[in-house]
């Protein structure tokens, strides 16, 4: 309460410096809920005996082990997971970027009939939920087109995602004309304007646009679950999934080996998250609020 | 510029297929196949797949006691998760908006589980308040009997919670960049009315933050409906009595696992109806105030 007696003696100015305490401790006790949690599982992860008592979250650093990574590694070839998961989430990418990219490129930059009406599809996909299709897809995917177990069944349903193409289109959009109709006078084709004027001053939109469509396969769990029966095909989000699911009933104590699977898979998108979150803020803002 | 016309339709095309193969066509897979008996079977055996109409609706809508069950599921997660979800957004957002110390770092934090996998959530939520687990050691006496995740009342409960948990710093940043864009003459205009913080954030600040409100109702709502890998993962498919049984989880064993794709599909067109429905009301509700 020192805070409250230091500010401005008027009552507007009291109440302005009170508020800013109670927010400050406000964003504080959020962060505390928000980070914990991780932190818990961190610590959890790396006693080998996990210990629940209070006193356990905050163990000397003398008792901390790689033991739990050993065991899951032993249950859950990891390293196999870890490629999987990357095949998986970098042929999604890939597709984003490319199929994306033109499609951006036409909703923004060429000019023909239909256009408006295919931008609306793309925003409706945006509202779609996958779980309605997942009984069709798995049916045509899985039994039509004999795809179990494979990468490209896990990529195409997700081949291209649809808050990319906005992303490529809003920043599309932004260019200068007269730039791209100079290039046109040229006798420029559109694919080489795309790829060599367009493309080069596209870096941030590129880079929001593969961050964002990352953390879709990457932490995705029900189709890829649907997908692969053979454990050397499951992405590591499926593979910790069935552990978790395996051994909740059959061992005692089963949660140090599920918390550092859990950590490998939380540590490459929480890295990237922090290293590039000025990107993912930006898609945030203009995806959801311009238009 | 005749063949930049045409142009235009060669670089869509490739998105257009991808939207027809995989969006369109599992759409109208979905309704035909929900008016058939359309079963799996294995490879290579001709099965009979007779068309029953809306035989599939009837059973699900009027004999199915399990779907009745989950909805009423999901109604409890939606009461908990969508309320306490625009409350905290808001709060926090406000809270960030007055540019105090450690912006970055707060920002940071609530973003962090948005982009962290549910699997390695749920793992971390299932050490925290299993039986033995630091909630009810902190709760000592306090702790519910049976324990969170086994009890009928509390388990779906933490799955809001969790929810909640893990979607609100997106709903943050949305807030937040709305914030900022209240025009900042309607604060002086209440200040010069003599409105104080509390006044200023409840006839300027909520007002004008209605649109984004109505987005977080809609999106959080049609999260919930679509809840499947927490109630499958921390409650073990199900929980106890199937109180935590979602409808997505529900299709998931009635179609892939008994292998009755018909109606599974009958449930997932109902359930994108009432979800339609649902967002339909309250954005009506929301704009009429």
């Amino acid at each position: 309460m020192t805070t409250v007696a230091k500010s401005p003696a008027t009552p507007a100015g009291r109440r302005r410096a009170f508020g800013s305490v109670a927010g400050f401790l406000a964003l504080c006790f959020g962060a505390f809920l928000f980070v914990f949690p991780f932190y818990y599982m961190v610590v959890g992860a790396l006693q080998a005996e996990p210990d629940v008592s209070i006193s356990g979250a905050f163990p000397p650093p003398g008792e901390l082990s790689l033991t739990n990574f050993h065991t899951i590694n032993e249950r859950v070839p990891l390293l196999r997971a870890l490629f999987n998961s990357v095949v998986y989430t970098g042929g999604v990418i890939l597709g984003t970027l490319i199929i994306g990219i033109l499609a951006g490129y036409a909703l923004s930059r060429l000019r023909w009939r239909g256009r408006s009406l295919v931008l609306n599809l793309v925003l409706l996909t945006l509202i779609i939920p996958f779980q309605l299709l997942m009984i069709p897809m798995y049916v045509l995917i899985v039994r039509g087109w004999g795809l179990a177990d494979s990468y490209l069944g896990m990529i195409l349903p997700f081949l291209v995602n649809s808050t990319a193409v906005f992303i490529f289109r809003q920043f599309f959009m932004q260019l200068p004309e007269d730039m791209l109709d100079a290039a046109r006078i040229d006798g420029a084709s559109e694919l080489r304007i795309l790829t060599q004027i367009v493309l080069p001053l596209s870096k941030p939109a590129i880079l929001t646009a593969a961050l964002i469509t990352f953390i879709g396969p990457w932490n995705e769990f029900l189709w890829p679950f649907l997908v692969t029966k053979k454990a050397e095909m499951q992405p590591l989000a499926v593979a910790l999934a069935n552990y978790i699911s395996s051994v909740a009933a059959s061992t005692a104590n089963p949660f140090g080996a599920i918390l550092a699977g859990a950590v490998v898979l939380a540590v490459p998108a929480v890295v990237l998250f922090v290293i590039f979150q000025r990107y993912f803020v930006e898609s945030e803002t203009s995806t959801s609020l311009k238009e | 510029m005749r063949s930049a016309r045409y142009i235009g339709y060669l670089f869509i095309l490739p998105y257009l297929t991808f939207l027809g193969l995989f969006l369109a066509f599992p759409l109208g897979f979905a309704v035909w196949m929900s008016f058939y008996d359309y079963f799996f079977a294995a490879p290579g055996a001709q099965v009979e797949r007779p068309f029953v109409g809306l035989g599939n609706y009837h059973d699900l809508l009027l004999r199915d006691e399990t779907f009745r069950t989950t909805l009423g599921n999901i109604f409890v997660f939606i009461a908990v998760n969508v309320p306490l979800t625009v409350a905290l957004a808001l709060v926090l957002a406000a809270a960030l908006n007055a540019r105090l110390p450690g912006q970055m770092f707060f920002r940071t934090s609530y973003y962090l589980p948005y982009v962290t996998a549910s699997v390695a959530v749920v793992a971390v939520w299932g050490y925290l308040f299993f039986s033995e687990g630091l909630v009810n050691h902190i709760l000592g006496n306090l702790a519910p009997h049976p324990s969170w995740l086994v009890n009928e009342f509390w388990a779906m409960i933490v799955i809001a919670l969790l929810v909640t948990w893990k979607q609100l710093g997106y709903y943050v940043l949305l807030y937040l960049a709305a914030l900022q864009s209240i025009p900042r003459h309607l604060y002086e205009a209440a200040d010069v009315d003599g409105a104080g913080a509390l006044g200023k954030f409840w006839n300027v600040t909520v007002p004008g933050l209605r649109p984004v409100t109505m987005l977080v109702v809609i999106l959080s709502t049609i999260i919930g409906a679509n809840l499947f890998t927490e109630p499958y993962l921390l409650t073990n498919g199900g929980g106890p009595v199937n109180q935590t049984l979602s409808p997505i989880l529900y299709m998931y064993q009635i179609g892939i696992e008994q292998a009755d794709a018909g109606y599974a599909a009958a449930i997932g067109v109902t359930m994108a109806i009432v979800v339609l429905a649902i967002a339909a009301a309250q954005r009506f509700v929301l704009e009429r105030e």
